[in-house]
């Protein structure tokens, strides 16, 4: 974190200070974690009792695995552009992580479609329904995120994201590989469970 | 700290320059503004939940009342026989949990000290974000609004307890409560949870960076502290309360089976299959039990400063304070389990859980024990803010006490559910941090409106409340040893438990007492607001930074530069000082007099302000 600073005040008492907005942004990640915690627990919890259903694991995870992993390298590729002000490859990598998230929507549908075919619907067993959830859930905080480049890109037309104003695409970076290594937690977790 | 200084500060505008009514008190930015609109949402709540809970006292105390003269108010819940409805008596004890718990205790007590005291304490112009701030507040507004409707619906509100396990709640067809009333609760906690986490973000933040120069974390009020931690531990357990709601919100609503199984139902049996209703309770009771230091801790806060300052003594083990919280906080999320003692659960895991739960008892007495020897030898000014923290420890003791019968996983089996229960947490939960809620508006009114509540009237309320309390919750051990359960609509029905009958009356009269023992709170505190004493600028002579800005702070806090801290804030009675405090904001350099060798040492490279420097060699 370029804004982090650790000084010595007067009575040799260190004092830290982070960028507030960071900082809370930091916090909010923390309280999507524990809602994963608690739901990835219960899974746990809930195939310990048994009455469980065995599924199919679809395979479209492992493409919309790859999506997002290229959604992250393709945003850090923005983040390093505009610490060397390219304004045009801002825009290029804030585009492509933005097509790349759209992708992955779409393939997490389709997921959806390889579950309803093999007669896993979201009402059913809860072996079935927890994949919805997970699925359902993350999408919607990557949808959060969607919004989030949006506002970068529209800043990035504008010229406010550059090496002297990072904070807004540094913000949107963290939350973005943040959304990916959760996806990457959620993926490895139900092939394990599997 | 002079490039925070500059982060938070870019706009170092004219901080009292004029606003139109609605920017300054609707939709406030300024957080001593949302502190006082949390603290009158508050009272609102707690006259609806003290009043909800006289109308079921006046059913257990007294079960053969006509009750015809509450229909104007209760229409259809009163029976033609003009006796209460057994369902609504149900809604009524749900309710009450529910106000009590959510939007009183936690909403009304951190909601309003976190926002008040956080900037002010630690010498911060407003919240790290104002905008979120106001976000807080009106989610909880929205919330509120949610669960005040839901009061008036034609099946009443929800009614499953304010647990809302489920299948119970999970089932509209299982009762009236169920149905609509249990979706607006859901919905309302949503919004609720929101809030919550919104404004914990901000208190973290806050107290992490926005700190004035020299306010180290060794330097902080234990308020602060308490604050600190509260919020902490809200960040990581209501997002789990979310979990379960979301689960709850869509086996309710959509039709799957995470906590529903093989039910069968009047006269017809539901397709759930696979589902686990112990599901649920691990869910909310991983954030069901947080919440009650989220309830307790910034009670226990607040009296930590009030006690050292009325005490004149600095407080005992401040340190030891502090490590006590932090594990509370940390044993709050290991024991969730004593809930569910009954549910099957395996013994030698519920052993663990005892043996965790237990270990609780050591930091809890850690902070009793460093009450009563702040109080040992002090000079104590018993002002009503004092006498509400006593009472406070009071509750703390007696109520915990109890708590190391129910922690007990054997002892539990016969306890579990009974009215023994009940006297325990409205003890150590409810009325304690209720008491610390009361504390704080005492002490803390000076600076909030300028003026001072009228002491006698505060005293008459101490006296009668704390009397109040014990008077309702100390009978509740004896029933609840007797075994009667709790949430049960009639004592009457059951031939073992008619001999307590004359008991139930008295603490039912006991409990309308006490209820009524509030308005004299109400009139002081709307009373003073307007016509109160004018308040000096630190009428109880306390160290902290609040009492540095003016008796009416503006937006901003200090008019002038944020003032520096140069030493810890309780430095009461200190041997050798002139009088008997030293605010923080005093340099060591200036106290030579009082300055142990270590102080001096620190005094050497300090670097005061020139006022300060003025004053010193004046």
């Amino acid at each position: 974190m370029s804004n982090t600073a650790s000084i010595l005040d007067k009575n040799g008492v260190m004092v830290r200070s982070m960028h507030p907005k960071k900082f809370a942004m930091w916090l909010f990640i923390i309280s999507v974690v524990m809602v994963f915690i608690s739901l990835t627990s219960a899974y746990i919890v809930k195939k310990a009792e048994g009455d469980w259903l065995l599924i199919d694991f679809p395979k479209m995870f492992n493409v919309t695995s790859i999506l997002i992993v290229m959604s992250s390298a393709s945003l850090h590729f923005a983040y390093i552009s505009a610490k060397q002000n390219n304004l045009f490859r801002i825009r290029l990598g804030v585009v492509v992580t933005g097509v790349l998230a759209l992708a992955f929507i779409v393939g997490q549908y389709l997921s959806w479609r390889e579950l309803v075919a093999q007669d896993v619907f979201f009402v059913g067993n809860p072996a079935g329904s927890f994949i919805y959830i997970f699925t359902g859930l993350h999408v919607a905080h990557l949808v959060g995120g969607v919004v989030f480049l949006g506002i970068v890109l529209v800043n990035a037309f504008r010229y406010k994201v550059h090496s002297k104003s990072m904070a807004q695409i540094e913000m949107c970076a963290t939350y973005w590989h943040f959304l990916g290594g959760l996806w990457l937690y959620l993926y490895l977790f139900l092939i394990l469970n599997n | 700290m002079s490039e925070n200084g500059d982060m938070g500060h870019h706009d170092e505008h004219d901080h009292d320059h004029e606003q139109s009514f609605i920017s300054k008190y609707i939709f406030s930015t300024d957080h001593k503004i949302i502190a006082k609109q949390f603290l009158i949402t508050g009272i609102f709540w707690a006259i609806i939940g003290g009043a909800l809970s006289v109308i079921f006292r006046l059913q257990l105390g007294f079960p053969d009342m006509d009750l015809e003269w509450l229909r104007p108010l209760l229409g259809k819940w009163i029976t033609t026989s003009g006796k209460l409805d057994s369902e609504f008596y149900l809604a009524l004890v749900t309710m009450h949990g529910t106000i009590m718990v959510f939007f009183v205790l936690t909403a009304g007590l951190s909601g309003t000290f976190s926002n008040f005291l956080i900037p002010l304490q630690i010498g911060a112009r407003d919240m790290a974000s104002g905008f979120m701030n106001m976000l807080s507040y009106w989610f909880f507004f929205l919330s509120s609004v949610i669960m005040f409707i839901s009061l008036f619906l034609e099946t009443g509100p929800a009614a499953g307890g304010w647990t809302v396990y489920p299948p119970l709640s999970a089932l509209p067809q299982a009762i009236q409560g169920s149905a609509a009333g249990m979706t607006l609760w859901l919905v309302a906690m949503v919004f609720f949870i929101a809030s919550t986490l919104l404004g914990g973000i901000n208190y973290i933040t806050t107290v992490i960076n926005l700190r004035t120069e020299g306010m180290s974390f060794s330097r902080l009020p234990l308020t602060i502290w308490a604050f600190f931690i509260t919020a902490v531990i809200g960040l990581l357990s209501f997002p789990v309360l979310f979990a379960a709601a979301l689960l709850l919100v869509f086996d309710r609503s959509f039709g799957t089976s995470f906590y529903l199984s093989q039910i069968y139902i009047g006269g017809e049996a539901l397709p759930n299959m696979g589902g686990s209703p112990i599901l649920y309770q691990h869910l909310f009771w991983f954030l069901g039990h947080p919440e009650v230091y989220i309830v307790i801790l910034p009670a226990l806060g607040i009296t930590s400063e009030i006690i050292a300052t009325n005490s004149r003594k600095p407080i005992f083990g401040y340190r030891a304070m502090i490590g006590s919280m932090l594990a509370i906080a940390f044993l709050s999320f290991i024991v969730w389990a004593h809930h569910m003692f009954v549910t099957g659960m395996n013994p030698f895991l519920g052993s663990i859980f005892m043996f965790l739960t237990l270990i609780i008892a050591v930091p809890s007495a850690v902070k009793a024990f460093n009450y009563i020897t702040t109080l040992w030898k002090g000079n104590i000014v018993f002002t009503p803010g004092m006498l509400f923290s006593i009472g406070l420890v009071s509750f703390f003791i007696s109520g915990g006490l109890t708590g190391l019968f129910l922690g007990n996983s054997a002892v539990d089996i016969n306890l579990h559910d009974t009215y023994f229960v009940v006297a325990h947490f409205h003890l150590v939960m409810g009325s304690a941090s209720f008491f610390g809620l009361l504390a704080g508006v005492y002490h803390w009114f000076p600076k909030m409106f300028g003026r001072m509540m009228d002491e006698k009237l505060g005293y008459i309320h101490f006296w009668s409340t704390f009397v109040g309390v014990y008077l309702v919750f100390f009978p509740l051990h004896y029933i609840g040893i007797a075994g009667f359960p709790r949430r049960y609509y009639s004592f009457t029905s059951f031939d073992a438990f008619s001999t307590f009958a004359d008991l139930n009356s008295f603490v039912s009269i006991a409990a309308i007492l006490t209820f009524g023992a509030q308005f004299i709170f109400l009139f002081n505190f709307f009373y003073s607001i307007y016509r109160g004493r004018r308040a000096p600028a630190n009428p109880w002579k306390s160290n902290t930074l609040e009492w540095t800005t003016p008796v009416n702070p503006g937006h901003g806090n200090w008019p002038g530069e944020i003032p520096k801290v140069y030493r810890w804030p309780y430095d009461y009675s200190k041997p050798g000082a002139e009088d008997d405090f030293i605010p923080q904001t005093v340099p060591y350099s200036a106290t030579p007099e009082s300055n142990t060798d270590y102080e001096n040492e620190l005094a050497k490279p300090e670097e005061v302000t020139p006022k300060v420097k003025a004053e010193d060699e004046a």
